[in-house]
């Protein structure tokens, strides 16, 4: 029921995400002068952090392969490696917008940036808050063991991880290739 | 330190807002005084405020949007009688920056807080009970979402005496509502108020989908669903579709506020026309989560005061179907002005026309039900009746409006005000005050006082037509809306008789409060104890009246879409188990309400500005949403010991009633 009740949550998360990429797209053109993103972009970095996030996603998966084998350090272990991964992917987005800052290519520069920065801000936000779940749930698993409540909300943030990961690919492919087809 | 709050935010030299400020004042302190001296704290603190009972929090929020129906009809009135006074020379006594903030604040008031806060507190109170079963889904998630809509609330409210509102009308069109425009913060109040009960919406919709797909009681296909449950349950996918919608474009208008950002701003690539766009992706479908349950309840009431079966249950629930998904499909009806070219409007105005059909099937079905049925003019069926002549009148006005050659002239004049406050009052509000009427029984245990529930009924109903149809005839002279003055003395007869249609609602607001009143002295002349007062049909009438917090002592089996009708013909009903089995449910939490008052104050710090105060309060609401998840000890047994001396009672009362159960016809059908 938790699941069922997590999956419509998706859904509906989803559709935040949905209005930001149909926002992004009418705003794309409106560079109002400033720069585009073929400008600002650099798409070997971008990789790298697409990189981090599916790995990521390989490595909670594997996480959850030892919750279903109750195997509580193996779990332990890919979780913490997935933690990393994700704080490392966090840690190159927001060296990417200071970057960016820093060139003068702030969110309030035009609209396009403003959509930029949104879309993407909202995807790294959420990486963010799937971070600090990771964390809590890793506490959690220590301190009561790998009980029906600690599945239950495993099965969550794996659904949470992955559908983030779908996200990011959205946004790697229409947002940063695009630009260079 | 305190951001851009200042001494200057309380509006001192304002005589009507301190005059207010001082009467809120004393009544809060007299509740308070009154709370304190009958020693209630504790039983408001352990039976209300942390309670995690579908039918409390229900009642929570029905009790929350009639104190808001108050302050939404305080702002009619005060329109109401400012466009009455101030023709040609007269200025009335609203300044415009006031008057502003008043049609504004009226809007988002009885949109959000009157309506969805109705619709919300019905669908708690009576799905669980319709499908058989013991809560909601996730019963704590349901008590933060009532707090949190009620915190939406409280922010709303305290705009009005720290700050000031939106005067951006209800839907903050950029870019009258960016920065450059409304540099005050009422566009934040707006803003945090709707995203903070936006969101406790949003996980009330996520909450009753899950409870009507996983919890029906066993034997309860899709198919032999109450009709106000297949209502609800539409609605409430519906609210999950539309209001990410809403989070998302608020989110944006909030970026561009604080941030600095152009999405709808008139510089740097902006486009404020999406922002209308996105505002009525939500908009319309909203419209349809408010009429919806309204449906349903005139569906379950007017198939019991007739007697009958509902006629058409199939076409029903296919006719709300199809309205759901058609209610994507219009959203643009709102600006055939845009420009868009003829070809889309066309389309727009189409789909919009058609969304008349399975409403139109609804009315059918009603007036069939009716039809050679035995009918109880009770209250509940005079709202419904009066509702079906409003609505048909309100729904033809729309169709009207459809037509993008007639939207041209009509656009937002006073004819569109006619048309919407024709299918929200004579829709929305009635269906509730019927539902109101009709399942009150259920949860507090007496009915309604009749002779006062039918004097607030006609006032409504004759007020409405004097308030309302003039503003028909002016849309069509040319007035436009949301007008602090104007020098057209031929429009000033009808805006008087306006007035005077609002005085005879509010006399039917009084009417509906002494009603309350009235009951509740009375109540033990009017205690159901049968459970089943009108002779319902439907499973909740299966039941005690008050419910048990535990609504079932044993969870039905489902035969047939009318249970309690087929047990109660067939001999079944009200024979008393044997043997009763322990049941488990959740225990209250004081989290909901504590998590939600550290969000008042985070939105509180957001509109004005004050860091430091937002910063501590957002770490204060996810340490104290993380201490939940830590929290193991959630649900408790309740001893089947316990349940069998409960029932016992019940039964007893129900022995002593038995001389009600023989007046139903359908026992005296069944001796014949």
């Amino acid at each position: 029921m938790t699941t069922l009740g997590f999956w419509i949550y998706l859904m509906s998360d989803c559709l935040i995400f949905a209005v930001l990429f149909a926002t992004f797209a009418v705003l794309v053109g409106n560079t109002a002068g400033g720069p585009s993103g073929k400008d600002l972009f650099e798409l070997p970095y971008v990789l790298g952090e697409t990189v981090l996030l599916l790995l990521s996603s390989f490595t909670f998966g594997a996480g959850v392969l030892g919750a279903r084998a109750s195997r509580k350090g193996q779990l332990l272990l890919w979780l913490g490696v997935t933690f990393v991964l994700g704080f490392a992917f966090i840690a190159m987005e927001v060296h990417e917008f200071g970057a960016l800052i820093h060139e003068g290519a702030g969110p309030g520069v035009s609209a396009f940036l403003s959509a930029y920065f949104t879309l993407v801000g909202t995807h790294g936000l959420h990486v963010a808050c799937g971070l600090l779940w990771l964390a809590v749930l890793m506490h959690q698993v220590v301190r009561y063991g790998l009980d029906g409540i600690a599945q239950r909300r495993l099965a969550c943030l794996s659904l949470f991880w992955h559908f983030l990961d779908l996200i990011w690919i959205c946004v790697f492919t229409f947002v940063y290739l695009r630009e260079f087809l | 330190m305190l951001g851009k709050l200042t001494l200057d935010a309380i509006p001192l030299h304002e005589p009507i807002i301190m005059g207010t400020l001082a009467v809120v004042a004393l009544l809060g302190a007299a509740l308070l005084g009154a709370i304190t001296y009958f020693g209630k704290w504790k039983y408001l603190w352990s039976e209300w405020l942390t309670s995690v009972d579908h039918k409390r929090i229900g009642v929570m929020y029905i009790i929350l949007a009639l104190v808001m129906l108050l302050r939404g009809f305080a702002d009619a009135i005060m329109m109401r009688a400012q466009q009455a006074m101030a023709a040609n020379d007269a200025a009335g006594y609203l300044p415009p920056h006031h008057y502003d903030q008043i049609f504004t604040a009226h809007g988002v008031i009885m949109i959000f807080f009157v309506a969805t806060p109705l619709i919300l507190g019905l669908m708690n109170v009576i799905v669980p009970l319709q499908i058989g079963a013991r809560d909601v889904a996730f019963p704590f998630l349901n008590q933060l979402s009532f707090w949190l809509s009620a915190v939406g609330a409280v922010l709303v409210m305290m705009s009005m005496f720290v700050g000031d509102f939106a005067a951006t009308g209800w839907v903050a069109y950029p870019p009258l509502s960016e920065l450059g425009y409304s540099p005050t913060v009422g566009v934040d109040y707006y803003i945090w108020s709707l995203q903070i009960s936006g969101l406790g919406t949003l996980l009330t919709g996520i909450n009753l989908v899950v409870t009507i797909l996983r919890m029906r009681a066993p034997g309860m296909d899709l198919m032999k669903m109450p009709v106000f449950t297949w209502t609800a349950l539409i609605t409430n996918i519906l609210i999950i579709a539309v209001f990410p919608v809403l989070t998302a474009t608020l989110a944006l208008l909030t970026a561009d506020r604080y941030l600095g950002m152009h999405f709808f701003t008139n510089e740097a690539g902006g486009n404020a026309m999406m922002y209308i766009n996105l505002i009525w992706v939500w908009g319309h479908p909203e419209v349809y989560i408010l009429i919806l349950p309204c449906f349903g309840a005139f569906s379950e009431i007017i198939a019991a005061f007739s007697g009958k079966p509902l006629f058409g249950y199939t076409s029903m629930v296919y006719a709300t179907s199809s309205i759901g998904v058609l209610s994507f499909f219009v959203w643009l009806h709102h600006f055939f002005t845009m420009g868009s070219g003829a070809n889309v409007n066309a389309f727009f105005g189409i789909m919009t026309s058609i969304i008349s059909i399975p409403t139109g099937v609804k009315l059918f079905n009603w007036l069939f039900t009716m039809f050679r049925g035995r009918i109880r003019y009770h209250s509940a069926t005079l709202w419904t009746v009066g509702f079906m002549v409003s609505f048909a009148i309100g729904g033809m006005t729309g169709v009207l409006l459809a037509v993008p050659g007639a939207d041209f002239v009509l656009h937002n004049s006073l004819f569109l005000v006619a048309h919407f406050h024709n299918v929200i009052i004579g829709g929305v509000l009635f269906g509730c005050l019927a539902a109101i009427s009709f399942w009150f029984p259920k949860v507090f245990g007496f009915t309604l006082d009749e002779f006062w529930g039918k004097v607030s009924f006609w006032c409504w109903q004759i007020g409405f037509y004097l308030a309302f149809m003039p503003l028909y005839v002016l849309g069509f002279d040319g007035m436009t809306r949301r007008m602090n003055h104007y020098s057209n003395p031929d429009w000033h007869p009808w805006l008087v008789v306006a007035l005077c249609g609002a005085v005879v609602i509010g006399a039917g607001i009084v009417a509906m409060f002494i009603q309350f009143a009235v009951s509740i002295r009375h109540r033990h002349a009017h205690r159901d104890l049968s459970g089943d007062p009108w002779n319902g049909r439907s499973l909740e009438w299966a039941t005690s009246s008050p419910a048990p917090f535990y609504n079932f002592a044993h969870i039905p089996q489902i035969t047939s879409l009318e249970q309690h009708w087929e047990d109660k013909v067939t001999g079944r009903a009200y024979s008393q188990p044997d043997r009763y089995e322990d049941i488990h449910m959740p225990r209250n939490t004081g989290a909901g309400f504590i998590i939600s008052m550290l969000s008042l104050v985070l939105c509180f710090a957001l509109v004005w500005h004050i860091w430091p105060l937002t910063s501590a309060s957002l770490v204060a609401v996810i340490v104290a949403f993380l201490a939940r998840t830590y929290d193991r000890d959630v649900d408790y047994i309740v001893p089947a010991a316990e349940v069998a001396r409960i029932e016992r009672e019940r039964y007893a009362r129900l022995w002593t009633s038995v001389s009600s159960l023989e007046l139903h016809p359908h026992r005296a059908e069944k001796a014949a």
